[in-house]
């Protein structure tokens, strides 16, 4: 099951900013999947997360831009506002349709089209939050043979996201916060 | 999962669709298409596939229901004010300088930029020698644009919009309250010019000084993108302006050597030749 990894999604809602922050230090440099990061944000605020995030690591951040091809070694920030989607040619591609559960990024939308197009190769990890967002599209990158993974409850600021996933679906791995760069060192 | 749709049968209803009704979504990016049949699919409960595509290829009602939903409307008055501020501060008082002045919204959804951008000319004195050709392959959402009407529930946030964009008067004195409805004023209107058009298919039919097309192009593969930045480019006189949104560029396309960004930001480009 390891070193198959090619892509690992990271989704959050409130509380994971933090753990992001914390996590981000501890990476490898040169690991050979990309890694998304989606978060829940307020879309009033024009946000520098990308900037904000390449403060703590050198691995390359940036904010997706549309038909942006996913490369490894990369880290990928969902832009405010817009839904991520993943194609089966393993692009990237925004949609700035309804929100879903009152989210736009839509957790679920991202886990949801890249289990389809990376199926067994595809890892994805649910982090603190205050909404059920996230569940349903773990369920389908279980359903398509990915890895799904989720913050401890115990050890999230707002245990309500990694909790609902729990209680939803036999999860792969239940992440404590000193355990979670690590975990992602070795995929 | 309720209802699904494998990649194949995706293919099979863009199919469908083009040769029994002419519009042509197979330039569309996948994963947001696939995702909004899927939803229509599964939404109206269609018993099968099969039946699924036989009402999309036999009934026109539905037809038109399925273009409205597999597009997506979703809009609001003063979209990203930072943006029609910009527009306010450097856009207008060049427009003003011209004694007709024609605006192209292109992909206008049901209208609420294009009220935006009458108020905007209204208030720099401009509306009475402008007009707003809006346009959309969607009848449906022309007809909802063209009634004027907008819930009432939405003007609360427009209003925020509205002054962060730079408003200076009381926004509701554009509207009147009707049931659940705000009806705006017949003076904007009578500006706009509604049509269908498509952008996959259909041709430049004038020039502008000033083509706005916001988040649309997101939703076409590149090949499109470019056909439709060509014909934004014939559309546009020289020194017209065009705006995109916030996560569209014209940076990587064959037209962006005679444009100029003039608000990077906002996504405001000139065409200097």
């Amino acid at each position: 099951m390891m070193s198959r990894c090619e892509l690992l999604i990271i989704g959050g809602s409130a509380g994971s900013l933090e753990i992001l922050l914390n996590i981000l230090p501890g990476l490898t440099i040169k690991l050979p999947f990309a890694i998304v990061i989606v978060l829940h944000r307020k879309s009033s605020i024009n946000s520098s997360l990308a900037e904000l995030f390449a403060s703590k690591t050198n691995i390359p951040v940036t904010e997706v831009e549309e038909k942006d091809p996913i490369l490894p070694s990369r880290i990928y920030v969902a832009p405010a506002d817009y839904h991520l989607m993943i194609e089966a040619d393993k692009t990237f591609s925004l949609d700035a349709s309804e929100k879903i559960n009152f989210s736009r990024p839509s957790i679920d939308l991202t886990f949801q089209t890249a289990a389809e197009a990376y199926r067994d190769k595809l890892v994805a990890l649910l982090l603190s939050g205050a909404n059920t967002d996230g569940t349903e599209g773990l369920s389908q990158v279980r359903q398509f043979g990915g890895i799904t993974a989720v913050q401890d409850p115990e050890d999230a600021r707002v245990p309500l996201m990694p909790q609902t996933a729990i209680k939803a679906m036999k999860i792969d791995h239940i992440l404590k916060n000193s355990n979670i760069a690590s975990f992602i060192n070795e995929l | 999962m309720e209802a699904y749709l494998r990649d194949e049968e995706v293919e099979v209803l863009l199919n469908d669709i083009l040769s029994n009704h002419g519009y042509d979504f197979t330039n569309y990016s996948r994963a947001s298409i696939k995702r909004r049949l899927t939803r229509l699919f599964s939404f109206d409960r269609t018993p099968s596939f099969a039946e699924f595509r036989y009402r999309l290829i036999n009934d026109k009602e539905y037809v038109k229901r399925a273009i409205e939903q597999v597009t997506v409307n979703v809009t609001e008055m003063f979209r990203d004010p930072l943006f029609y501020k910009s527009l306010r501060d450097h856009v207008i008082p060049t427009l003003g300088t011209y004694p007709l002045i024609r605006i192209w919204h292109a992909g206008c959804s049901t209208g609420e930029e294009v009220y935006s951008m009458a108020i905007l000319l209204k208030e720099a004195n401009l509306l009475h020698k402008s007009l707003l050709y809006a346009t959309d392959l969607s009848p449906t959402v022309l007809e909802k644009a063209n009634s004027g009407l907008f819930p009432l529930s939405s003007m609360k946030q427009y209003s925020e919009n509205y002054i962060i964009s730079g408003g200076k008067n009381d926004f509701s004195s554009y509207y009147t309250a009707n049931y659940d409805h705000a009806r705006f004023d017949d003076s904007l209107k009578n500006k706009m010019i509604f049509a269908t058009h498509n952008l996959v298919s259909d041709r430049s039919f004038n020039e502008f000084q000033l083509i706005i097309c916001r988040n649309v192009l997101i939703y076409f593969d590149k090949e499109l993108q470019a056909r439709v930045f060509n014909l934004f480019d014939e559309s546009l006189q020289s020194l017209g302006y065009l705006a995109l949104g916030s996560k569209e560029t014209l940076k990587f396309s064959s037209i962006a050597k005679k444009f100029v960004p003039i608000v990077p930001k906002e996504k405001i480009w000139r065409k200097m030749e």
